[in-house]
């Protein structure tokens, strides 16, 4: 600065300019500073997330395999519909949040505007179904029936319909071949949360957004294998989202098929019995509580004895598992879990627990041989059997002197098994046993033949049942100790009695408990599948087997098979000599016992069956219907609750059932050409070179086919309506008989009135 | 010194010829700011390679040609530098008898835009469109006019002798001459170029000597008005939103938070050494808007990382430094007020084109002085350069 002249400069300007100078520099000291916060510090965030801005991931969702019966006949597929389907970023993005978007677009689908709403809700603990527990950021469906038309209106009115968009895409189907509806053994899907995402993040199997996942029944027990891999191919791309790098791509690998071991046509004829005898027992009356019985509920299932394979399972009441495909509505869940339901998502065989009645007594049986007791010794049925003022009685008082311990179980005798149960309980030390001292023979042996625990069926869960032994009745005293204590009254009314005994000694093992339970009443609680495990294995000779229906997987080129063998789980704690005693004295209730009156006429010499009937008291409500049967190659169990006895309730249900399989008619005579199954499926169904799977086509309804067939004469073909002929069917030759029935209308089966009541 | 040929420079030394005149210590050549001038040449190069990583994909733009804007870039700064030599040559001096010309000029081509000629690039209502792409920004030559003008009627008295500073009929006279380009390029609008505008002021202001009063009056005025406009909500809460969504990208997350967004991600992800020139995937991809414009200084953070993009930074601190330099060692008032109010201008408009691209100002459509593309900013600051040079070489000779 010295070598500037003097020119009228000042030492103000001077001052400013360098004031302007050091503002220059700390202006770009600035920039400075912010360039190397920026690249610097934070430049491994900042490049993460360049690399993510670059990549675009195109998912291409896989095709989920099918559920298919036995023959191949699909129970659950895909089918392609018309997607209305609402993104939620779009709508918020509307300054009324979408509202005016949604009333109108409730008006091209015709639905109520409020529930078009209440479907692009998100769940949280506050809001009811329906409401939607995915991602927020994926397109929410909110109808998958639109019409070809409506979803011509949207897509041509985009402008009008902001967020909104209608695709074509594939959703499940449940087409319930021959009416066989299976709803609670296929389970349903719903879309997958965000907890799902996350926990699966890192797992072979990651879960998609848009993915539907199972949620119960063989969709959530396979899901893994149905639902496939998504196929995700990554772009570069520029902000456009145009490609402009290579791209990275794992095709899409669609689920495998899933065969079953179901057979729809035996899974329809269940269904159509089991409706049908709760429907016939609601007519009749129940002399205890002396109105008609309320049959609210029941269970069938129909097993392969020598493989454990579920050829049938029912439950009732039912309900069609399509109402959840692209979501369920507010009403249909209501319906489905609401308080006033009857619960129809409960699968019975698997979930329902009752006491098992008379047909615990095979385990009752099984404990008295071990326990030392002759198999022919005579024991006396008499018709009570007194405890220390308390009075055990027979069923109906009958009386049949001393008898063996085949014929006990045959004649269904409870004192028999009251006085054998009774000193067992002696002999173990009574109400007060030393330690280590109880036997507990009869305890063991419900062990044993697998009660209180799953089975293992091949579907989520499952319940235990229970076995009432020592180690349970003190965990439940000790839980339910204080309420019994505070409510029991010494003389009160009966519940108040029960409560104050309780109280004082409900964790010791009383002489009641062990004579009640010798007979499968009081706190026992058995599942059908439980039942039918057992029965199986009595027909098989011993074995018992993990319930199964998964039969083979199939990938869906059908080039790998992986076939899913059957499992033993155990053996029965029993001789041959002994089996062989209760399989005569089983085949002795058909033709003479308990369940001989539902059975009259049977070709018991060509096929053989094996019945035990149960009837389980419920306390406050009617009794529980047990009918457990087998033949050489089928269990059928089947239960009803508060319909009165096994046989009564289920005897013509169960006959019914094994008439379809064998081709057994009403008369007795057997024609191969009507049996649905005379021998269990042991072959898959033949997988095409492309990877389909061959089915026969299903007839109408199997069920009432077979019940024509059972009671009808073969007649000439010209009978036959030309509207319901079917080609190419087994039940083509049960479609040939000219329906004969003795009321003339199919529907109005079984409207016949059960003349007396059996032994249970 | 009017109607004298600066290239002759006579009366300083006696008549050389060859090398030794070129490199005689009061020769033409010895008496340039050669690290000013090239730094901006550098500046220039830089650009034009950056320009050309930015639009060599950008078909939309390039009409196929990827080297589209590469050439014309380098055009541009040929045609710039040689306005520079074209105003060393007039010299400073002269252009200040040529200032109401150049005003005349100046309102006349801003008052184009706003009739039908005027067209809108990029929100800015600021261009004059001519056939076979060829627009011109007359908002630029706007900023020359104005500092010449005002140094022109700031200086005259002191120059002259008469005063030591500008009086306030002086500062009146300046003030008015600028602020009625500056109405008129507020309503087009291009706030960006006001705001420039409002620093040349500020700068010019400053450099003549006018009264502090004068200097904290327009400030504290300027305050005052930006916060009633705040207060008074005259802008409109998206206006607003806007305004913030530079510190903030979420308030305007699909307009400008979207650009400052993507400008910061691509500047961040360069690290120490960047990308790589043309592997820079924020610019592959033009996700970045504007990049070989207002946003060109995203490529260099991307694809040259903290040292390119820092070497950038030091060239224009380069510049301005000897800016800063020519501003005080030249004899007369006159050249001081023209040097410093280059220096505003340069200074404002790299830190705001900059800052915004790192996320400390907010967006507004200015572009980076050498660097970006765009022919009307480059003839500018050549020209701007060019007044420069001429302040430097018609300084006197330190003894």
């Amino acid at each position: 600065m010295t070598n500037i002249p003097e020119t009228g400069r000042t030492p103000r300007v001077q001052i400013r300019l360098v004031v302007i100078q050091i503002l220059v520099l700390s202006l770009l000291g600035t920039l400075g500073g912010r360039l190397w916060y920026l690249q610097i510090r934070e430049g491994a965030a900042y490049a993460k997330e360049a690399s993510g801005n670059h990549v675009q991931q195109v998912v291409e969702p896989a095709v989920r395999g099918s559920i298919l019966d036995a023959r191949g006949v699909p129970l659950a597929d895909n089918e392609t519909r018309l997607v209305v389907s609402a993104s939620r970023t779009d709508l918020l993005k509307q300054p009324d949040d979408g509202k005016a978007v949604l009333t109108k677009l409730a008006g091209v689908l015709g639905m109520d505007p409020t529930e078009v709403m209440q479907k692009v809700r998100l769940c949280d603990a506050k809001t009811p179904q329906p409401c939607w527990n995915g991602s927020p950021y994926q397109p929410i469906p909110i109808t998958d029936e639109a019409t070809a038309k409506q979803a011509l209106q949207i897509r041509e009115r985009a402008e009008d319909f902001p967020g909104i968009t209608a695709e074509p895409e594939a959703v499940r189907r449940y087409p319930a071949p021959g009416k066989s509806n299976t709803a609670q053994v296929l389970g349903y899907l719903s879309p997958v949360t965000d907890d799902e995402i996350t926990k699966a993040q890192d797992t072979d199997s990651p879960y998609l957004r848009s993915d539907q996942v199972g949620r119960s029944g063989l969709e959530r027990q396979y899901d893994k294998e149905l639902r496939g891999k998504a196929g995700v191919t990554r772009y570069e791309v520029d902000n456009l989202g145009r490609v402009i790098g290579q791209a990275e791509a794992t095709p899409a690998q669609p689920g495998s098929n899933l065969v079953t071991s179901i057979d729809s046509r035996v899974q329809r004829v269940a269904e159509y019995e089991l409706n049908n005898a709760m429907k016939v027992a609601r007519q009749q009356f129940d002399k205890i509580t002396g109105t008609n019985y309320k049959a609210d509920s029941g269970a069938v299932v129909v097993m392969e004895a020598k493989t454990g394979r579920i050829v049938a399972m029912a439950s009732a009441p039912t309900y069609d598992p399509n109402v959840w495909v692209g979501g369920i509505s507010a009403k249909d869940y209501r319906k489905l879990t609401g308080k006033n339901s009857d619960y129809p998502l409960l699968n019975r065989a698997i979930q329902g627990q009752a006491a098992p009645g008379s047909t615990f007594k095979v385990v009752s049986t099984a404990a008295a041989v071990e326990a030392g007791y002759v198999w022919d010794g005579g024991y006396p049925c008499t018709s009570s059997y007194s405890v220390g003022g308390q009075v055990f009685n027979n069923f109906e008082g009958e009386n049949f002197g001393p008898i063996s311990l085949g014929r006990a179980l045959e004649v269904s005798c409870d004192t028999v098994f009251y006085a054998l149960a009774d000193r067992e309980w002696k002999k173990d030390g009574g109400i007060n046993p030393k330690k280590g001292e109880p036997k507990d023979y009869f305890y063991k042996a419900a062990h044993q033949f697998g009660l209180g625990k799953e089975t293992g069926v091949d579907l989520p869960n499952e319940v235990t049942g229970r076995v009432p032994d020592r180690q349970w009745k003190e965990s439940y005293w000790k839980a339910n100790k204080a309420s019994w204590c505070k409510y029991g009254k010494k003389n009160g009314t009966y519940v108040e009695k029960i409560a104050y005994e309780n109280c004082l000694e409900g964790n010791k093992m009383r002489e009641g408990d062990s004579i009640n339970y010798s007979i499968g009443q009081g706190d026992t609680l058995v599942t059908p599948i439980q039942e039918a495990v057992i029965y199986g294995a009595l027909a098989n000779g011993g074995t018992m087997y993990q319930p199964s229906i998964g039969k083979a997987i199939v990938s869906a080129d059908g080039r790998t098979v992986t076939e899913i063998k059957p499992k033993k789980s155990g053996k029965l704690p029993i001789s041959k000599a002994t089996l062989a005693g209760m399989d005569d004295a089983l085949a002795g209730v058909v033709t003479r016992g308990t369940a001989a009156w539902k059975f009259g006429g049977w070709p018991q010499d060509k096929i053989e069956l094996h019945a035990k009937t149960g009837t389980a008291e419920v306390y406050g409500k009617q009794t529980t219907s047990w009918l457990a049967t087998y033949s050489k190659d089928y269990t059928v169990i089947m239960t009803i609750a508060q319909a009165g006895t096994g046989s009564g309730a289920s005897g013509e249900a169960v006959r019914h059932i094994y008439n379809a399989l064998y081709g057994v008619s009403a008369d007795g005579t057997i024609d191969k050409k009507n049996a649905l199954l005379p021998t269990p499926q042991k072959g898959l169904p033949t997988v095409r070179a492309d990877g389909t799977i061959t089915s026969p086509k299903v007839a109408k309804d199997p069920a009432k086919d077979q019940r024509a067939s059972q009671e009808k004469a073969p007649e000439p073909d010209a009978s036959q309506p030309a509207g319901t002929t079917q080609q190419n069917t087994t039940n083509q030759n049960t479609r040939r008989r000219r329906r004969r029935r003795r009321d003339g209308c199919g529907g109005a089966a079984g409207r016949r009135s059960v003349g007396r009541r059996s032994l249970a | 010194m009017t109607g004298v040929n600066s290239f002759s420079v006579s009366g300083y030394g006696p008549a050389r010829a060859g090398w030794t005149r070129v490199l005689a210590r009061d020769s033409l050549a010895r008496r340039l700011d050669w690290p000013i001038l090239l730094s901006a040449v550098a500046l220039s190069l830089i650009g034009s390679v950056l320009v050309f990583s930015a639009t060599r994909n950008r078909t939309e733009i390039n009409q196929g040609d990827q080297y589209y804007f590469l050439i014309r870039h380098l055009m541009n700064t040929g045609i710039g530098i040689a306005l520079m030599i074209g105003t060393i040559w007039l010299g400073h001096r002269t252009l200040r008898n040529a200032v109401p010309v150049l005003y005349g000029l100046s309102l006349l081509g801003i008052l184009l835009v706003l009739t039908p000629l005027g067209s809108t690039v990029n929100g800015a209502h600021s261009w004059i469109v001519f056939g076979g792409g060829f627009s011109l920004q007359p908002s630029e030559f706007v900023k020359i006019t104005i500092i010449l003008g005002m140094s022109m009627l700031l200086a005259a008295r002191v120059d002259a002798g008469d005063k030591l500073y500008p009086d306030h009929r002086t500062v009146v006279q300046a003030l008015g001459l600028a602020s009625v380009p500056m109405l008129i390029v507020m309503l087009m609008p291009d706030l960006g170029s006001v705001m420039v505008m409002v620093m040349i002021v500020l700068g010019v202001l400053l450099a003549s000597g006018a009264s502090n009063r004068w200097v904290f009056g327009l400030l504290g005025a300027g305050a005052a008005g930006a916060v009633a406009v705040w207060q008074l909500h005259i802008l409109d809460e998206y206006q607003i939103a806007r305004f913030a969504a530079f510190a903030n990208p979420s308030l305007d997350p699909a307009g400008v938070g979207y650009n400052t967004n993507q400008a910061r991600i691509a500047i961040g992800s360069g690290g120490l050494t960047g990308a790589g020139l043309f592997h820079g995937s924020q610019t592959t991809g033009q996700f970045v808007p504007e990049q070989q414009t207002d946003f060109v200084f995203t490529v260099a953070g991307e694809e040259l990382g903290f040292v390119g993009a820092g070497l950038i930074i030091v060239l224009l601190g380069v510049i301005l430094w000897r800016a800063c330099r020519i501003a005080r060692e030249t004899t007369e008032l006159y050249g001081t007020i023209v040097a410093a109010g280059i220096v505003a201008w340069f200074a404002f408009q790299s830190f705001e084109n900059i800052g915004m691209t790192l996320g400390i100002m907010p967006v507004t459509g200015l572009p980076l002085p050498f660097v970006s593309y765009g022919g009307s900013s480059m003839f500018a600051v050549w020209v701007a350069m060019g007044l420069l040079q001429s302040i430097r070489v018609q300084r006197p000779m330190s003894a």
